[in-house]
């Protein structure tokens, strides 16, 4: 159990590692110069020049390189270029938000998606079911700040139950963490869905109803047992897709947060900034990921002894 | 309902038509559950007729908004009353109406026609996205899963790497190295669709290659790359149209997504998602700014996504490639 354990952590920190790399050569090495971004049109080569320098740009890309990885692992994501304060407290400052809109939004697409599939697979083949499948196929469709804007249009505007934009309290966040979660929740209500499906198929239903179990104690307690332990995976796929939702969400309904620091410092082109906000959210994703890969070994038995199995 | 019950309903006659060749590749542990379909096949079969029906309507249905706006695409002067530059001092945010069927925005340009002739920049993006980052994605899978060993481990590695990074923001990191434009937003949509197809093939390459035909191909004295061209790679092609038609609707909708943050294609050529970001500081005052662009992108991704369930249930009658 230990040994896995140790052996997810260090595939981690090789994941996050990889990932930084990858957005330092994306950013860093690809044919744009910030510098002469910054320094606009008019500026004569000699102040584009002095920028560069300035900003550390004028280095080899290999110093970049290392100093940035030595910089991370200190916590220091450098300097923003255009208000010189460190990046990391800026973003440090706004991770919060986009915690708390990820989580609210998870966990409606979690109690959403989870209710929907079951029902959806109670009532496989007939209407409930049917009706829960086209809707999911309409709000996989949607883009999801289209799908904000007519909330807004309708709960905002028309109605004026909610705020429009902004951070105040509880009745602000209804809107976006619902929007973004109901995008989510689709993922869960399939896999539910399918997981209880494949389920009923096992031998183990024949059986429990051979011994003469009602079919509702046989679906609800038996087989859904079964099948919810794989929606845990699934919050490790999803979580991805709730940062990058939170981007979008974030920037619509002008809210604080790390993709709106990021969708703003790119038109200023302060790349330090844009990094790290990348650099965080995947972090997120990489610990959620690690998080579920554990906690899945010790929800799921079965695993346990596979792994010790697999150890010896 | 109708994608489950047809499933079952197919899988019947397939699964014993490749029952005898999947006995030899590999003895599948799932053999008892299929008997244990069968019965629930028969007693839906009345209703799976119904659903079939109901699945040509739809499918047909899809396949009218999917050409409409192709359509629009090729040819946008043939159907927009007005041209997409025509601003109108007279006729700044004016409710739909019979002189402008969707209204006109803070311009006075007709909406309508701004919707018509945005189709092109999201259609051609979509359709040179999904291209490129099938392609790609279907090469590196089919390495990966072919060689399997250290190649297969690192590439992989790689691509867990690749999905670490939250999709809209790995476009957002090469959206800002590199300037606005079409060709931007369509590497950076491609970019990180990549390693979804990866990961499909690979799982599908590495099942086939354990079949024994492959076996007798390298037997006879083939190639590995004559192997994979002509045995491997016809056997995922459904997976891969099922996998590039769904694509289409992701790459719509991410695209739509980065220009509405204001990193896609610029003003000259406003796309879909661009009139949503200008319709919105107009939200209050005129809902139709922002209704009929969002409308158009949900209509054509729900259009594409129906058409790419459509296939997927037709040659793929077991759900074998993954749903993600």
């Amino acid at each position: 159990m230990m040994r896995r354990v140790l052996g997810r952590l260090a595939a981690s920190v090789g994941v996050v590692f990889g990932a930084v790399t990858l957005i330092f050569l994306i950013l860093n090495w690809l044919p744009g110069d910030p510098a002469a971004l910054i320094a606009g049109d008019a500026a004569s080569p000699e102040t584009v020049e002095q920028i560069r320098a300035q900003l550390n740009l004028d280095r080899p890309l290999w110093d970049q390189y290392r100093d940035c990885l030595i910089g991370i692992t200190r916590g220091d994501l450098g300097r923003s270029y255009v208000t010189r304060e460190p990046v990391a407290t800026r973003l440090l400052a706004q991770f919060p938000a986009t915690l708390s809109l990820t989580l609210s939004a998870g966990l409606i697409a979690l109690v959403l998606g989870v209710t929907l599939g079951v029902l959806s697979a109670r009532f496989h083949g007939r209407w409930p079911d049917q009706l829960i499948q086209l809707s999911a196929l309409s709000v996989v469709s949607v883009p999801p700040f289209w799908l904000g804007l007519l909330a807004i249009l309708c709960f905002s505007v028309y109605l004026g139950w909610l705020p429009v934009l902004g951070d105040g309290g509880f009745r602000a966040d209804i809107l976006p963490s619902t929007c973004l979660g109901l995008v989510v929740s689709v993922h869960f209500m399939r896999m539910v869905r399918s997981n209880v499906l494949d389920q009923l198929h096992e031998p183990y239903v024949t059986a429990l109803r051979a011994k003469g179990l009602g079919q509702a104690r046989v679906f609800y307690v038996h087989v859904l047992r079964n099948a919810l332990i794989a929606a845990v995976t699934l919050l490790g796929v999803v979580i991805g897709e709730l940062l990058s939702g939170a981007v979008v969400i974030e920037t619509l309904f002008a809210r604080q947060g790390l993709g709106r620091v990021a969708v703003e410092a790119i038109s200023q082109k302060d790349l330090p900034v844009v990094q790290g906000a990348i650099l965080l959210a995947s972090i997120t994703y990489v610990v959620v990921n690690l998080l579920v890969d554990v906690s899945y070994v010790w929800i799921d038995p079965r695993l346990r002894t596979d792994s010790l199995r697999g150890a010896r | 309902m109708k994608e489950a019950l047809e499933q079952v309903a197919a899988s019947v006659p397939v699964a014993t038509l490749h029952a005898p060749q999947d006995e030899l590749s590999e003895p599948r542990v799932a053999r008892p559950s299929e008997r244990v379909v069968a019965p629930a096949a028969q007693s839906s079969k009345p209703m799976a007729a119904g659903g079939s029906r109901l699945q040509a309507w739809t499918a047909s249905a899809a396949g009218l908004v999917i050409a409409t706006v192709l359509l629009w695409a090729i040819a946008p002067e043939l159907i927009a009353p007005y041209a997409p530059t025509q601003m109108d001092g007279s006729a700044i945010l004016l409710a739909p109406s019979s002189r402008h069927w969707l209204g006109t925005d803070q311009f006075g340009r007709d909406v309508g026609s701004l919707v018509v002739y945005g189709a092109r920049q999201s259609v051609l993006m979509a359709i040179f996205a999904v291209l490129i980052s099938c392609s790609c994605g279907v090469a590196l899978g089919l390495v990966a899963g072919y060689t399997g060993g250290a190649c297969d481990m690192l590439l992989m590695r790689a691509v867990d790497v690749w999905m670490a990074i939250p999709n809209i923001l790995l476009a957002i990191a090469i959206c800002t190295a590199l300037d606005p434009s079409l060709h931007t937003t369509i590497l950076a949509v491609s970019v990180t669709a990549i390693p979804r197809y990866a990961r499909v093939l690979r799982a599908q390459v590495m099942a086939i290659r354990a079949r024994p035909f492959i076996l007798a191909a390298r037997a006879s004295g083939a190639s590995h790359a004559s192997i994979l061209r002509r045995h491997v790679l016809p056997h995922c092609s459904s997976t891969i149209l099922v996998l590039a038609t769904l694509g289409v609707g992701s790459a719509i909708l991410l695209g739509s997504s980065l220009s509405f943050l204001g990193l896609g294609i610029n003003d000259e050529r406003p796309d879909w998602g661009y009139l949503l970001t200008q319709g919105r500081g107009y939200l209050t005052v005129a809902w139709w700014t922002v209704t009929f662009p969002g409308l158009a992108i949900t209509l054509l991704v729900i259009a594409v996504n129906t058409l790419g369930d459509a296939l997927r249930r037709r040659l793929e009658p077991r759900g074998a490639a993954g749903t993600r």
